[in-house]
C-alpha cells in the first residue's frame, strides 16, 4: 500500500515518539519516580500506528491497560500523558486516572481500560453512535490475546456483526496474557480464526511490520466506512518489556526475546522507507531528535506541575449530584 | 373532568415515547423490547418487552432507534454506555436486575467510573431500566431488588418509583440527566394506576415525597414497600397512631433532608425495604438518622426487611419472605412501647 511522504513522516514520528516515551517511563519507574501499575507498549508500535494512520480525529478507539501507544497514535499530547503518570493536576485526566485510564474523548480516545476485554462493548457503542447519527466515523477496538478469552470480546463481535457496525477489532497478540503463553490459553492457532464464528473477515497481520498492518487495516477501515461491517485483525506482535513494570519476565525464553528485538518494527520501517527512498536519513534523524526533545519536555512539564488540590477528590464523580 | 389515570406500565411507555419524540439521540436497546425483529412486518413489535412496557415504540420509531439485542448483557449494556459517551442518550433495558450479575463490570467499572477516571472529560448519559421485586413466583434469580448494590457505587444514580406519576416524571428526569441512572421498575406495580398528566414533566432526582403525613412515626419505604407502609399506616390509624410515609423515590442521590425533617417531627423511625437486611437501604437510612438525628429519637430505629436469604419460589415461602403491613405495624408499635 502506497504511503505518501507526509504520512510516512507522521508514521515514523509517532512510532519513535511511542518508543522514546515508553523507554523513558521504564527508566522513571525503575528509579521509583512513577507510582502505580504501568504496562509498556514498546515493541508493538506498528500496530497502533498502522491502524491509526487511516484514522481521522473524529474516529474513535478503545484501548487496554497497555494503552500509551494507542494514545500517542491517536494524537493525545505526551506532556499530559506524562503528567498523568505522575498523578499531576496537569495530566490528561487531572491525575485521577493514571496510566491505565488515560483518555482524551475530544480526540476520540475513549480510554485505556484496566479491565481486560472491558473496551469491546464500549467500542460497539461508539460505532452505534456513528450509525445512528449517520456519520462515517470508524471505531478501533484494541485488545490483547488475553482479552480474546473474555466473554465481552465474543459478545461485542457478535453485536457488531449482526448490526454491521463500523468497528475494527484489533487483537494485539503479543504471545503472553500476563505470564501465560497463548499456546496455553487458546486452543486455536490464531485469534483471527474466531472471526469465522461470527461471519466476519478474520485477517492476520505481521504486527512487527508497519506496512503489513497498514495495508490490512486499510481494507478493514474501508469496509467499516462503507457500512460493510466489522473486521477482526490479529496482529502478531511482541512486547519488549514485561507485562507490567516490575515484572521479572521469567516466563519467556531469552532467545525468543532476542529474536523479536531483532525484528524491531521501528528499525523495519526505517530500513524500508530508506530503501524505497520515501524518506531520507536526515528526515529520520530530525524526527529522532524532535521526539526525544518532546519526551524530555514532557518530563520537565510533569515534574514541575503541581499535584491536584485535595478537594479534587470530590469532583467529576457526577455531572450533577444534588 | 376526572384526572386521567395511567398504569405504571403505561406511564413508563409514555415517558419513553414523549422523550423519543423530543430528542432523536434517544435510542432504546434491550432483549425483545420489540420482539420479532427481522421478521415480516406483521410479526414485528411482537412483545414490546417481556412484560409489554415498550409495546408500540418499535412501530413508531423503527429499528434504527428501538434495537432488539441478542441475549448478551455485557455486550449491549456496554454498547449503551459507549454510545452514551460518544453522543447518544441510550435507554437500555436490563430485563431483570438479577442479570446485572452478567454485566456488572460494564455498570460499575465502566459507566460509573469513566467520568472520574477521565478527569471529568466524559459524560455518560445512559439510563438503564430494569425490573425489580418479588411477588410473581419468579424465584431467586428473577425476584430481587438489588438496588442497594447499585446505590453503593459512586458514579451511578439509582431511582425506584412507587407510583405511575413518579415513574413517568422520574424516567424523564433520568433520560435527561447527564449521568448514568439505574431506573428500577417494580414488576408487581405495573398494573398500579394513578393520575398522570398528559404533558411531559420531571420529578427531579434526589427529591423524596411524603406519601402520607403523620406525627407519631416515620416510615421510610421504597418502591412496592411504599404500598406496604401505606397499608400499615391505614391499619395503625385505626388505633390512633399517625404514621408518616416517606418515599425517597431516588436512592442515589438521596433526599436526606426530607427524611431527617420527618424524624425530627415524629421522633421514631421504621424503614421498610424489600432488599435483604445487610448493607442495604434500610441500614443506610438507619445509619443516616442515627448519625444526624440521634437526639430526636425516642426509640431505637427499626427495620422491616426480608430475611438474609435468596427469594424462595414456593408461594407460601415467598409470601412469608416479603414484609407485610402487619409486620410493619408491629414494628411501629414496638417503637411506641
Amino acid at each position: 500500500m502506497h504511503l505518501k511522504r507526509e504520512k510516512a513522516l507522521w508514521v515514523y514520528e509517532r512510532m519513535v515518539l511511542i518508543r522514546k516515551f515508553e523507554d523513558k517511563v521504564h527508566d522513571l519507574f525503575s528509579a521509583g519516580k512513577i507510582p502505580g501499575f504501568v504496562h509498556l507498549y514498546a515493541g508493538e508500535e506498528a500496530v497502533a500506528v498502522g491502524v491509526c494512520a487511516h484514522f481521522r480525529t473524529d474516529d474513535f478507539l478503545t484501548s487496554t491497560h497497555r494503552g500509551h501507544g494507542h494514545c500517542i497514535a491517536k494524537g493525545v499530547e505526551v506532556r499530559g500523558m506524562m503528567a498523568e503518570l505522575f498523578g499531576k493536576a496537569t495530566g490528561s485526566c487531572k491525575g485521577k486516572g493514571g496510566s491505565m485510564h488515560i483518555a482524551d474523548v475530544e480526540k476520540g480516545m475513549l480510554g485505556a481500560n484496566g479491565i481486560v476485554g472491558g473496551g469491546a462493548p464500549l467500542a460497539c457503542g461508539a460505532a452505534l453512535t456513528a450509525r445512528v447519527k449517520k456519520t462515517d466515523q470508524v471505531t478501533a477496538c484494541f485488545f490483547g490475546d488475553g482479552g480474546a478469552s473474555q466473554g465481552t470480546f465474543h459478545e461485542a463481535l457478535n453485536l457488531a456483526s449482526i448490526w454491521k457496525l463500523p468497528v475494527i477489532f484489533v487483537c494485539e497478540n503479543n504471545l503472553y496474557a500476563e505470564a501465560s503463553p497463548v499456546k496455553y490459553t487458546l486452543n486455536v492457532e490464531n485469534v483471527a480464526d474466531r472471526a469465522a464464528g461470527y461471519g466476519v473477515p478474520g485477517v492476520i497481520a505481521d504486527g512487527m511490520s508497519f506496512f503489513d498492518v497498514y495495508e490490512k487495516a486499510g481494507e478493514a477501515v474501508r469496509r467499516a466506512r462503507a457500512g460493510e461491517g466489522p473486521t477482526l485483525i490479529e496482529a502478531k506482535t511482541y512486547r519488549f518489556y514485561g507485562h507490567f513494570e516490575g515484572d521479572p519476565v521469567n516466563y519467556r525464553p531469552k532467545d525468543e526475546e532476542q529474536a523479536y528485538r531483532k525484528r524491531d518494527p521501528i528499525t523495519d520501517f526505517k530500513q524500508k522507507v530508506l530503501a524505497k527512498k520515501l524518506l531520507k536519513a536526515d528526515d529520520l534523524e530530525k524526527i529522532e531528535k524532535e521526539t526525544q526533545a518532546e519526551v524530555d519536555a514532557a518530563l520537565e512539564f510533569a515534574e514541575s506541575s503541581p499535584f491536584p488540590k485535595l478537594e479534587e477528590i470530590l469532583t467529576d464523580v457526577y455531572v450533577n449530584y444534588p | 373532568m376526572a384526572e386521567r389515570e395511567l398504569t405504571y406500565r403505561e406511564a413508563i411507555n409514555e415517558a419513553l415515547r414523549q422523550e423519543m419524540r423530543r430528542d432523536d439521540t434517544i435510542i432504546l436497546m434491550g432483549e425483545d423490547i420489540a420482539g420479532g425483529s427481522g421478521q415480516p412486518k406483521e410479526l414485528q413489535d411482537a412483545w414490546g418487552g417481556v412484560l409489554g412496557v415498550t409495546k408500540g415504540l418499535y412501530t413508531e420509531f423503527g429499528a434504527d432507534r428501538v434495537l432488539d439485542t441478542p441475549i448478551s448483557e455485557s455486550g449491549y449494556i456496554g454498547a449503551a454506555i459507549g454510545a452514551a459517551a460518544t453522543g447518544l442518550r441510550p435507554v437500555a433495558e436490563l430485563m431483570f436486575v438479577g442479570f446485572m450479575g452478567v454485566c456488572l463490570d460494564q455498570l460499575f467499572n465502566q459507566a460509573a467510573k469513566l467520568r472520574y477516571m477521565f478527569g471529568g472529560k466524559a459524560r455518560v448519559p445512559v439510563t438503564i431500566r430494569t425490573m425489580i421485586g418479588a411477588g410473581l413466583r419468579a424465584a431467586a434469580q428473577h425476584s430481587t431488588v438489588d438496588y442497594s448494590v447499585l446505590t453503593h457505587f459512586p458514579g451511578l444514580k439509582c431511582v425506584a418509583p412507587s407510583s405511575a406519576y413518579d415513574a413517568k416524571g422520574l424516567l424523564i428526569a433520568a433520560i435527561r440527566d447527564d449521568d448514568p441512572v439505574i431506573f428500577c421498575e417494580h414488576k408487581a406495580l405495573y398494573g398500579e394506576k394513578s393520575p398522570v398528566p398528559e404533558e411531559s414533566y420531571v420529578v427531579p432526582l434526589g427529591t423524596a415525597d411524603i406519601k402520607r403525613e403523620g406525627r407519631d412515626v416515620t416510615l421510610v419505604a421504597f418502591a412496592k414497600m411504599v404500598h406496604t407502609a401505606l397499608a400499615a399506616a391505614d391499619e395503625l390509624s385505626k388505633s390512633g397512631i399517625q404514621a408518616e410515609v416517606v418515599d425517597p423515590r431516588s436512592l442515589s442521590p438521596l433526599d436526606e433532608g426530607t427524611i431527617l425533617e420527618s424524624v425530627k417531627k415524629t421522633h421514631r423511625l421504621v424503614v421498610v425495604d424489600e432488599d435483604t437486611p445487610r448493607c442495604g437501604m434500610a441500614t443506610d437510612i438507619v445509619s443516616l438518622v442515627s448519625q444526624k438525628a440521634f437526639d430526636y429519637l425516642d426509640a431505637p430505629p427499626q427495620m422491616v426487611t426480608p430475611p438474609h436469604t435468596p427469594v424462595p419460589f414456593s408461594p407460601v415461602l415467598e409470601d412469608s419472605y416479603l414484609p407485610t403491613p402487619e409486620q410493619v405495624a408491629d414494628a411501629v408499635r414496638g417503637t411506641l412501647d
